[in-house]
C-alpha cells in the first residue's frame, strides 16, 4: 500500500484554505487540512472537508467529445484538437481575429489562464477574453 | 473591481484576512460570509473574541447577524444611500480624519457637498435604517484606532455595483480607515481564483498585471515577449460576446472551466446565442448545460491532479501539487491550449508550470519576485515585485496610493433597475447556501455535499406562507418578467415580508432563469441581487 499526503489549495471558494490531499494507492480518500497556513490555521469549512470527493467521481468527463451527426461521440485527442485548430483557422481567415472569443475562467489556475489568454492574444489576435468573474 | 481600482488604483483585497481578528470595528455589508466564505467568518468571530464590533448590514438576515453588535436590513439596492448617510453623519459630528483626506486623497470637497443631502431623516426614508443605528455605525467606524470594511457579491452585483463600491471607498478614505494594519476596504471574492484570472489577463482590455491592452508601450512589451503582433483595441466583455453571436459577428466561443448556460443571468438569451456559434468549444472537468450544446468537449484536469497556483481573495498565491493522475484521458487545461497553439500555428513549448510561472513572473510586476521555489509553504502575497522582496500585507501604506491621491467619488443613490409593482409585488434576491459553490458542477457530484441540501428551496417569510396558505416543504411557482420556476418553500425569518430568496446553485430550479440581467454600465455584472418576482402556489 501506497499512502501519500501531497499539499493543496481549495477550488471552493475565494479563501483559498491550504490542505493535505490524501491518497492511497492513487485513489484519493481525504483531506486533511494544513495547521501552518495563515489562511485557515489547520481548520476547514464543511465544503473543504469533502473537497477530494468529486474529483474521481465516474461522472468526470474522461475523453475528448466530437459532434458527428448531431451527436457528441468519442474521439482521439488528435482528431479533436485538429478539428478545433483547423476551424479556428478557418474562421480567423474568413472573418477576423474579432470573430473569435475566448471565456478563461475563476477555477482554473494562473498559469492555465496566462496560456489561454497569451493563446487569444498571441496566437488568435483578438483581445476578447473575459471570465464570469462578476457572476 | 472597477470600484475600487478607480479610488485607489488597485481593486484587490486592501488587507490580508488574518489582519481581521485584529480590527477594532469591522463593518460587514452585502456579504454572507458565513455560507461564502466560512473561513473568513471564522476571523470574524475571533475579532468579536478579541473585543471588536461587528456591525452587519444586509437585507437578509444572515447567520452573522446572530452574533453582531448591530444588524440592520436595508431596503434592497439602497446601499449607496446608506453608505452617503453614515458619510453625512460622520461629517456633521466632526469625526472624519481631516490630517488623512488633506494629505492623501482628491475630489473631497464635492464629495462633502453631495452627501450633506443625505440626512438622518431621508437616510432612513430611502433604507428603512433608524437614525439611532446610522449614528452607531458612523460612530463606531469612525472611532475605532482600526475600522476595516468587508463586502462581497451583495454589494457588486447591481446596477449600480461599481458606485457602491466606489462609496465604501469614500468611507474609509473619509477616516482615514486604510493603509494601516486591519483596516481597509476587503471585497470577499467569490470563486477560487478569480483574483487569478483577473492577474493574468482574463479580462478584455489588460494584459497580466492590469497593463492596459490600448496602450502603446505596453503593447510594445507584450508583443516582444510573446513574438506576436497584438491588436491594438480592448475585446469584448461577456454580454458583448453574446449579443456577438447573436448578431453573426461572434462566429467561435471557446470557453474553459465555466458553464454560461448556469451562470449568466438570462439563460434563454444565452442558450438562443450559443447555438448560433460556428464553433463552441467547451473544456471541463464535468459535463453541464453548456457543455452539452456544444461541438467539442474537451475533458480537463482537476486542481488535484495538476501543479499550478491559485491566487486567492487576499491576493496570495499559493501552490497546489499534483496528487493524482488525472481521470481518463484528461489533460491539464494549459497542456490543452499549448496543444491548440501549436496546431493552429502559434508554437508553444512549456514543459511544466513552473515555466509558465517564470514567463508570469517576466511580464506582470506584482509577479515579479514569484517563483515556485518562493511559494513553497504559505505562499506570497503580491505586489512581490522582485526576488527579495517578502510579498505585501497591505496596500497602500501609509495613505501612498497605488494611484497616487486616493480619489473620493460624489455618489448619488440610483433605483434599482427593476421595482416590484402591482403585477410583480415581491422583492426577488439571489445567493448562496453554504454548502454548494456557484453553479455547483463540482460540489453536487460530491456525495456527502449533496445529501446535506439535496435540492432547490425558495424562502419566504411566515407572513408571505399564511397569505397564500402554503406550509413548509410545498411548492411554490416564482415568476418573473423573463421566467417561471417551480421552488419548495423554505418559511423563515431570515427573509422579511414583501422579500423572497432563491440559492443559484440549482439546475432544476434555476434562479437565473428568473433575475435581471440589466447591466451595471461599468463593469457589466447582471443585476442577480435584485428584481421583482410574482409568487403563487403551484398547481
Ligand atoms: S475550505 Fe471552505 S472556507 Fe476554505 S477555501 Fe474551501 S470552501 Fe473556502
Amino acid at each position: 500500500m501506497d499512502y501519500k499526503s501531497t499539499l493543496s489549495v481549495c477550488p471552493y471558494c475565494g479563501c483559498g484554505c491550504s490542505f493535505y490531499l490524501e491518497t492511497i494507492d492513487g485513489k484519493l480518500v481525504g483531506t486533511k487540512p494544513s495547521a501552518t497556513s495563515p489562511v485557515n490555521n489547520g481548520k476547514l469549512c464543511v465544503k473543504g472537508w469533502k473537497v477530494h470527493e468529486f474529483v474521481q467521481s465516474p461522472r468526470r468527463l474522461t475523453n475528448p467529445l466530437l459532434r458527428k451527426n448531431g451527436e457528441l461521440v468519442e474521439v482521439s485527442w488528435d482528431e479533436a484538437l485538429d478539428y478545433v485548430a483547423d476551424k479556428l483557422k478557418k474562421i480567423k481567415a474568413e472573418h477576423g481575429p474579432d470573430s473569435i472569443a475566448f471565456l478563461a475562467s475563476a477555477k482554473i489556475t494562473n498559469e492555465d489562464n496566462y496560456v489561454l489568454q497569451k493563446f487569444a492574444r498571441a496566437g488568435v489576435g483578438t483581445n476578447n477574453v473575459d471570465h464570469c468573474a462578476r457572476l | 473591481m472597477a470600484g475600487l481600482a478607480a479610488a485607489f488604483g488597485s481593486g484587490a483585497m486592501t488587507n490580508s484576512i488574518e489582519e481581521l481578528a485584529g480590527a477594532d470595528t469591522i463593518f460587514v455589508i452585502g456579504s454572507n460570509t458565513t455560507a461564502a466564505h466560512p473561513l473568513v467568518a471564522d476571523r470574524l468571530y475571533r475579532a468579536k473574541k478579541n473585543g471588536a464590533t461587528i456591525i452587519v448590514a444586509d437585507p437578509r438576515k444572515i447567520q452573522l447577524a446572530l452574533t453582531a453588535d448591530l444588524y440592520v436590513s436595508q431596503a434592497l439596492g439602497s446601499d449607496a444611500a446608506l453608505i452617503n448617510g453614515i458619510a453625512h453623519i460622520i461629517i456633521k459630528e466632526g469625526w472624519q480624519n481631516q490630517q488623512f483626506i488633506d494629505d492623501n486623497t482628491e475630489g473631497y470637497e464635492d464629495f462633502k457637498a453631495l452627501v450633506e443631502g443625505y440626512t438622518p431623516e431621508r437616510t432612513t426614508e430611502l433604507t428603512g435604517v433608524s437614525k439611532q443605528d446610522l449614528y452607531f455605525i458612523a460612530e463606531k467606524y469612525a472611532k475605532a484606532p482600526a475600522g476595516s470594511i468587508v463586502y462581497c457579491m451583495g454589494i457588486t452585483q447591481h446596477t449600480s455595483g461599481v458606485d457602491n463600491v466606489k462609496s465604501l471607498a469614500n468611507l474609509a478614505m473619509l477616516t482615514g480607515q486604510i493603509g494601516r494594519e486591519s483596516t481597509g476596504v476587503n471585497p470577499l471574492r467569490g470563486q477560487n481564483n478569480v483574483q487569478g484570472a483577473c492577474d493574468m489577463g482574463g479580462l478584455p482590455d489588460v494584459y497580466p498585471g492590469y497593463q492596459k491592452v490600448d496602450v502603446p508601450d505596453n503593447q510594445a512589451k507584450f508583443a516582444k515577449a510573446w513574438n506576436a503582433e497584438l491588436s491594438p483595441k480592448a475585446g469584448l466583455k461577456i454580454p458583448d460576446m453574446l449579443t456577438g453571436l447573436n448578431d453573426g459577428s461572434v462566429k467561435v466561443l471557446f470557453v474553459v472551466g465555466e458553464n454560461p448556460m448556469m451562470s449568466d443571468p438570462d439563460q434563454h438569451h444565452v442558450e438562443l446565442a450559443l447555438k448560433k456559434a460556428e464553433l463552441l468549444v467547451v473544456q471541463d472537468i464535468f459535463d453541464h448545460q453548456t457543455a452539452q450544446l456544444a461541438h467539442v468537449v474537451l475533458p480537463g484536469a482537476s486542481y488535484a491532479e495538476k501543479d499550478g497556483t491559485f491566487s486567492n481573495t487576499e491576493r496570495r498565491v499559493q501552490r497546489l501539487h499534483k496528487a493524482v493522475e488525472p481521470v481518463g484521458d484528461s489533460k491539464a487545461d494549459w497542456e490543452i491550449t499549448q496543444e491548440i497553439s501549436n496546431r493552429f500555428g502559434y508554437p508553444m513549448n512549456y514543459a511544466s508550470p513552473a515555466e509558465i510561472m517564470d514567463e508570469i513572473a517576466q511580464v506582470t510586476p506584482q509577479y515579479g519576485g514569484i517563483n515556485y521555489e518562493r511559494l513553497e509553504g504559505e505562499g506570497l502575497l503580491w505586489p512581490c515585485p522582485n526576488q527579495d522582496h517578502p510579498g505585501t500585507k497591505f496596500l497602500h501604506a501609509g495613505g501612498k496610493f497605488a494611484r497616487g491621491k486616493g480619489l473620493f467619488h460624489a455618489i448619488e443613490w440610483r433605483a434599482p433597475a427593476e421595482v416590484v409593482d402591482e403585477e410583480y409585488p415581491l422583492w426577488l434576491t439571489t445567493g448562496r447556501a453554504h454548502v454548494h459553490y456557484h453553479t455547483g458542477t463540482m460540489t453536487r457530484n460530491s456525495p456527502s455535499l449533496h445529501a446535506l441540501m439535496p435540492e432547490g428551496f425558495a424562502e419566504i417569510n411566515p407572513v408571505e406562507a399564511d397569505r397564500l396558505g402554503v406550509s413548509e416543504g410545498e411548492m411554490l411557482q416564482l415568476t418573473t418578467r423573463r421566467g417561471t420556476i417551480q421552488a419548495k418553500a423554505m418559511i423563515t425569518e431570515r427573509v422579511r415580508p414583501g422579500m423572497v430568496f432563491v440559492p443559484f446553485h440549482f439546475m432544476e430550479a434555476c434562479a437565473n432563469v428568473l433575475t435581471n440581467p440589466a447591466l451595471d454600465p461599468v463593469c457589466k455584472i447582471p443585476e442577480f441581487k435584485v428584481c421583482a418576482v410574482k409568487l403563487d402556489k403551484a398547481a
